[in-house]
């Protein structure tokens, strides 16, 4: 069984399900199809973008409270009755009353550590629960009944088994939109979050924007559920928007597998029917009546976390044959690129550069140069420096005095995404790649800055052929820098010195005229540093700058045209490797003191 | 130095992170009462080495014995415990604690051992360190560069250890106080501790070790006593990267 | 309102205020060792208030039935490892914690009936069956995944939080306990009466203050705890290990969180779910100093407690709502204040 036909498998399945399954199990799919929805919201913000919240059951709630009060129509005061009595305004001013919500919590905590958005969702879960059960107009604790029949091209949704239809439909749809999201340019800056902030932004993705992104889709779907729900059941009160359901949402994600499209349904399934079957049989075990379920979901869930991080989703997929990934790279029209400037042209300039991180001076008074088609090192023992001089020029640290000028602009000020723009790309100390991700994908993050399609084409597969130009100007760098048998394969399975061409070819999609490498030949076995020189050397004759921060003597003084030395922050030394190799001032730097 | 005890004894010692190798089949001794050097470039592993011969990193193979028992699978406290201390290069002071309840931290696994002979070991401390008695209650994190390496050889003594295993204690340090710190190790010879010494300061390292290994990318490419590395052009070679030139 | 009314929602204010102090200093304290965002804090606060009422009906609480559960499941988890690692020497201590102590437990709750004794001794009997539960929830539930990520160990706290709270709907039912204050006096100052029960958790609170005060200045085990919320590798190169700052944290935070229970109890009725808010409304005070600063997390506590207080006077349906948007504001300024740095691998 080839694993593509699952999708279809499954949406036979759907089809016929409602009619050969009792009533009973028809609404208990439709609860696992609302559910679904939710948590596949929280796979993308969880699963894929590291991200989480608690407060998914609140936007459930917004969406379901929207509609309910707009379409029963009865409490609104004259001059906004002509918006009552439609589910289908309902549902527009709750995405908007969603989107308005999530946006501000996003801009509030998304800018701070990981752990404070799903604290504000807590917060706001608890809060809009009080809310709604205290505010007169929506019913209080007692909710609001007489929600309208939702009808669609003159068919009424009034039947468990044909509303089974929409929403299956909606989850479809859903999902649809996200594997589409995943698999585009706005998808892998949003995979790239996992790989860390600094690298993703060192390729030109806004990361706020991204985290944004998700949480927005996230709160969406959310609300898209509620909107269901509130129609299915024709009725509202607070209840199933309470924290626990927001916390149940989570599990679902989780249990099903929080990096898996799919597990959102397998999550939700579990969930739900274990639900169903626990809240029947535990107040009898236990000789008492109460959500003792929550004790059973709650150990389950530990013991997931502890044994099976990934969830079910990896499990169950592990029983059908996996074929290579169908990711086929067709030719397509080259996309633009800068102008190289001319070979001896100076793109970098540095000039008297200080850093000081309270009161140690990290860099004093460094300059430095970088002209086009010539590799510039930047050499110096453990701790002189060289690193924070890499910062400031990158724009990841700004520096406390001097001047960065790159192609004849001051880059002093701006950041690694501005920088990045600019024309400048860069590879990373600690190999900063995404190791379940392919090496064609992994590339084309880089290439992130020469794309221009949003989130919305995207989802919507509108964005098709600079996706195709993007992919096939990836395919071209993995070419160049010689890791075409890999294309395909997970990053995270080359050995180390591939991982390190990768973050080349990486910075390569970019278009940049000026490479910045931070230690590419570190941990590499000698035949695959002469391969990396043989690299560098080529791209030098076609005309890029490359500045090499790096210890490996060996591969520095084979490969660089010039030599920096830094010692305790400041410039011992400057010239040709032959020079510099003899200067009884850099012998002492890296062998000690003759006294 | 095969008349010595050995007090450390690494055979065959691999670490991998995740696919990549970092340290190939390393093996060493160090006597009793021997301060041994492990000298190499930088990004060579040699702070791999000692991380995992304290048990910080697994590895994958090989063999580690301390006092002629095994201590292989052994944790970092199980180690403290035996009798080896780590100095770290980044020195891993409490930065937000005083001079000297960082000392007093120094010996807690001897006071779970049942040991309260701390208040002498902090005299001898301070006899080796007269700058951290001054300081004795001022913040760790306010102590200059090289108070900060007193401090964290001083804390390490306090557990009064049988091995003390220092990374890079020259380290970001100007050249006097380097010189200071040699000293200090040199003089802790006396006091019949054993000390391997982790150095890319080749020069000092060798000058004050009984014997020597070279570390390159992560392969003993040299060993031998000090006095015959000193003299030995190769090492120079493996740190300027003159060999490649031939 | 006038000022009595003022005066008197102050002291309400203060009085919870002191006690969410406690409950954020325990969370700022787990956080710093553990990294764990410590959700079921407010789960100790139920479960040492309804134990503390189940004393006073005569009842035998069930949380002595989880402290022999729990200690069972850690004894069979820490004996097959030990066997497995043939450290034979530990077992004696794994038995001693993990069995004999709940069933010594179990035998002073039978025998001496726990309705009849003074009210000191109930506390001390709930703190004695309640508190060693904190030890034993890390070694179940954190320590396996003590290298986790700070969003890993959340979502955990979260999933302990509802196991804790359907255990308490359990054992203690739905219905809420309130227990007898600790005293009736009351003290005229001025204008104000200071009721004795208020007096009793002010100084309570001052006194737990200053014992963990002590603990953390002066004794080794405190410091060893500062050291490895400061640099957890320094710490464990001095043979501090993981696994023991983690279970003391979580001892002292089971502590703190049980004793603010057998505090709070007279003051609110309680329910299972409960201590759950009162938790969350330390949260916010721990926020407040940006889950880093005791001082900070003090202060904001306090500000929760007075902000309930008078949004309980002027509209008590929304005191809830109120309490927690003050987060708002104060994520504001940390996000204006704080620089994100990321975490480095």
């Amino acid at each position: 069984m080839a694993p593509r036909l699952l999708p279809g498998i499954f949406l036979v399945l759907v089809a016929v399900a409602p009619n050969v399954v009792s009533e009973f199990y028809v609404t208990l799919l439709n609860y696992i199809g609302l559910s679904a929805l939710v948590a596949l919201g929280l796979v993308l913000l969880t699963g894929v973008g590291g991200l989480t919240s608690f407060g998914q059951a609140a936007f459930v709630g917004l969406g379901a409270y929207a509609t309910a009060y707009l379409s029963i129509g009865q409490g609104l005061p004259g001059w906004l009755a002509f918006l009552g009595g439609s589910p289908w305004l309902g549902l527009l001013v709750g995405l908007l009353l969603t989107a308005v919500v999530a946006y501000v919590l996003g801009l509030l905590t998304l800018g701070l550590s990981g752990h404070f958005l799903p604290l504000g969702t807590l917060a706001w879960g608890l809060s809009l629960y009080f809310l709604f059960g205290n505010l007169e107009f929506l019913g209080g604790h007692t909710g609001l009944a007489g929600i309208p029949v939702l009808s669609l091209l003159g068919i009424p949704f009034k039947d468990g088994r044909i509303f089974f239809y929409l929403i299956w439909a909606v989850v479809l749809g859903a999902v649809w939109l996200s594997k589409n999201l995943l698999d585009s340019r706005e998808g892998r800056a949003i995979r790239a979050l996992k790989g860390g902030v600094v690298m993703a932004e060192a390729m030109g993705v806004d990361t706020t924007r991204s985290k944004t992104v998700i949480f927005l889709v996230a709160a969406l779907f959310s609300c898209i559920s509620g909107w269901l729900y509130a129609h299915m059941q024709r009725f509202v009160n607070p209840t199933p928007f309470s924290l626990h359901l927001g916390i149940e949402y989570l599990f679902m994600a989780v249990v099903g597998g929080a990096g898996h499209v799919w597990g959102a349904i397998v999550g939700a399934a579990v969930i739900t029917v274990l639900k169903q079957w626990l809240q029947d049989i535990l107040p009898g075990l236990l000789g008492a009546s109460g959500n003792f379920e929550m004790i059973v979901f709650g150990i389950m869930m530990v013991l997931v976390l502890q044994r099976a991080r990934e969830g079910l989703w990896p499990l169950l997929i592990r029983f059908v044959p996996q074929g290579r990934p169908a990711c086929i790279v067709v030719d397509a029209q080259a996309m633009a690129r800068k102008a190289l400037p001319e070979s001896g042209q100076v793109l970098l300039e540095a000039k008297d550069i200080v850093k000081r991180f309270g009161g140690l001076i990290a860099n004093n008074n460094l300059s430095l140069s970088v002209k086009a088609g010539e590799v510039m090192a930047l050499i110096g023992p453990n701790g002189a420096g060289k690193s924070t001089m890499f910062n400031c020029i990158s724009g990841v640290d700004s520096a406390s005095e001097g001047e960065v000028l790159f192609c004849g602009q001051a880059i002093t000020r701006l950041n690694s995404r501005q920088i990045a723009r600019l024309g400048m790309s860069r590879t990373f100390q600690h190999v900063r790649i995404l190791p379940a991700m392919s090496v064609l994908e992994n590339v084309a993050i880089g290439g992130h800055l020469r794309g221009s399609k949003g989130v919305l084409p995207a989802m919507l597969h509108m964005d098709r052929g600079e996706e195709r130009r993007l992919l096939a100007e990836a395919a071209r760098q993995v070419e160049r820098v010689g890791l075409k048998d890999s294309m395909f394969e997970p990053a995270g399975s080359l050995a180390l010195g591939q991982q390190r061409t990768l973050e080349i070819a990486r910075a390569l999609c970019a278009d940049p005229c000026l490479l910045l490498l931070d230690e590419p030949a570190a941990g590499l076995r000698y035949l695959e540093k002469q391969a990396l020189a043989e690299l560098l050397r080529k791209l030098r004759a076609e005309g890029m700058g490359i500045l090499l921060v790096e210890h490996d003597m060996d591969f520095v003084m084979g490969l660089a045209d010039r030599v920096v030395v830094m010692e305790f922050g400041e410039k011992i030394a400057e010239g040709l490797p032959d020079e510099v190799q003899r200067n009884p001032a850099v012998l002492e730097a890296y062998l000690g003191g003759v006294d | 130095m095969s008349d010595v005890q050995p007090v450390l004894e690494v055979e065959d010692l691999c670490v991998a992170y995740g696919k990549v190798e970092a340290l190939h089949h390393v093996g060493l001794r160090v006597g009793e009462g021997q301060i041994v050097t492990v000298i190499g470039p930088n990004g060579a592993g040699k702070t791999t080495m000692l991380s995992a011969i304290m048990g910080l990193l697994p590895h994958t193979k090989g063999g580690i014995r301390f006092l002629g028992h095994d201590v292989g699978d052994s944790e970092v406290e199980q180690m403290v415990a035996r009798g080896i201390t780590l100095v770290p290069e980044s020195r891993a002071l409490f930065g937000e604690m005083s001079v000297e309840d960082n000392l007093l931290l120094g010996a807690f696994m001897r006071r779970r051992l049942g040991f309260h002979d701390h208040e002498n070991t902090m005299a001898e401390v301070f006899a080796i360190f007269p700058r951290l008695k001054e300081r004795r209650n001022q913040y760790a994190g306010t102590l200059s560069g090289g108070e900060r390496q007193m401090l964290a050889v001083g804390r390490a003594l306090m557990a009064k250890p049988k091995l003390l295993m220092l990374d890079e204690p020259s380290l970001g340090l100007a050249p006097l106080i380097v010189k200071e710190i040699f000293r200090v190790i040199a003089n802790l010879k006396s006091t019949g501790v054993s000390i391997l010494l982790v150095e890319q300061n080749a020069r000092a390292a060798l000058r004050v070790a009984d014997y020597g290994y070279v570390l390159e990318t992560g392969e003993l490419a040299l060993e031998g006593p000090s006095g015959v590395l000193l003299d030995d052009p190769k090492v120079v070679e493996s740190y300027l990267g003159l060999g490649g030139k031939h | 309102m006038d000022l009595q009314i003022a005066l008197l929602l102050g002291q309400d204010g203060i009085t919870n205020g002191a006690i969410y102090a406690l409950l954020s200093f325990a969370l700022v304290l787990v956080f710093a060792v553990t990294r764990v965002i410590y959700i079921p804090q407010g789960e100790f606060v139920a479960y040492g208030a309804l134990t503390l009422a189940s004393f006073q009906a005569g009842k035998t609480p069930g949380t002595l039935w989880l402290l022999i559960g729990a200690g069972l499941v850690v004894a069979m988890v820490d004996l097959s490892q030990a066997l497995r690692s043939r450290t034979a020497r530990r077992i004696p201590r794994i038995l001693a914690w993990n069995l004999v102590y709940p069933a010594v437990a179990a035998a002073i709750v039978f025998l001496l009936k726990p309705g009849e004794l003074p009210l000191l001794a109930q506390i001390i009997l709930a703190l004695v069956l309640v508190v060693p539960l904190g030890p034993m929830i890390y070694r179940l539930a954190y320590q396996p995944l003590a290298e986790a990520s700070v969003l890993v160990l959340l979502i955990v706290s979260v999933a302990v939080h509802l196991a804790m709270t359907g255990l308490g709907l359990l054992f203690f039912g739905a219905e809420g306990s309130r227990t007898p204050a600790f005293s009736d006096a009351s003290f005229d100052l001025g204008i104000l009466t200071v009721s004795g029960q208020t007096a009793w958790v002010l100084g309570a609170s001052l006194f737990l203050i200053v014992v963990l005060y002590l603990f953390f200045e002066r004794t080794i085990y405190g410091k060893a705890l500062r050291a490895t919320a400061m640099n957890r590798t320094g710490a464990r190169l001095m043979g501090i290990s993981t696994v023991m700052a983690g279970k003391l944290s979580f001892l002292l935070a089971a502590l703190i969180g049980t004793f603010s229970g057998v505090l709070i109890a007279p003051i609110t009725t309680i329910y299972y779910d409960t201590g759950f808010l009162i938790g969350l409304k330390g949260f916010v005070g721990a926020i407040v100093g940006g889950l880093g600063s005791y001082p900070m997390a003090a202060a904001g506590a306090i500000l929760v407690g007075l902000l309930e207080a008078y949004s309980s006077f002027w509209a008590s349906a929304f005191k809830e709502v109120i309490v927690f948007t003050v987060i708002i504001p104060v994520l504001i300024w940390l996000s204006l204040t704080t620089r994100h740095v990321e975490e480095e691998e």
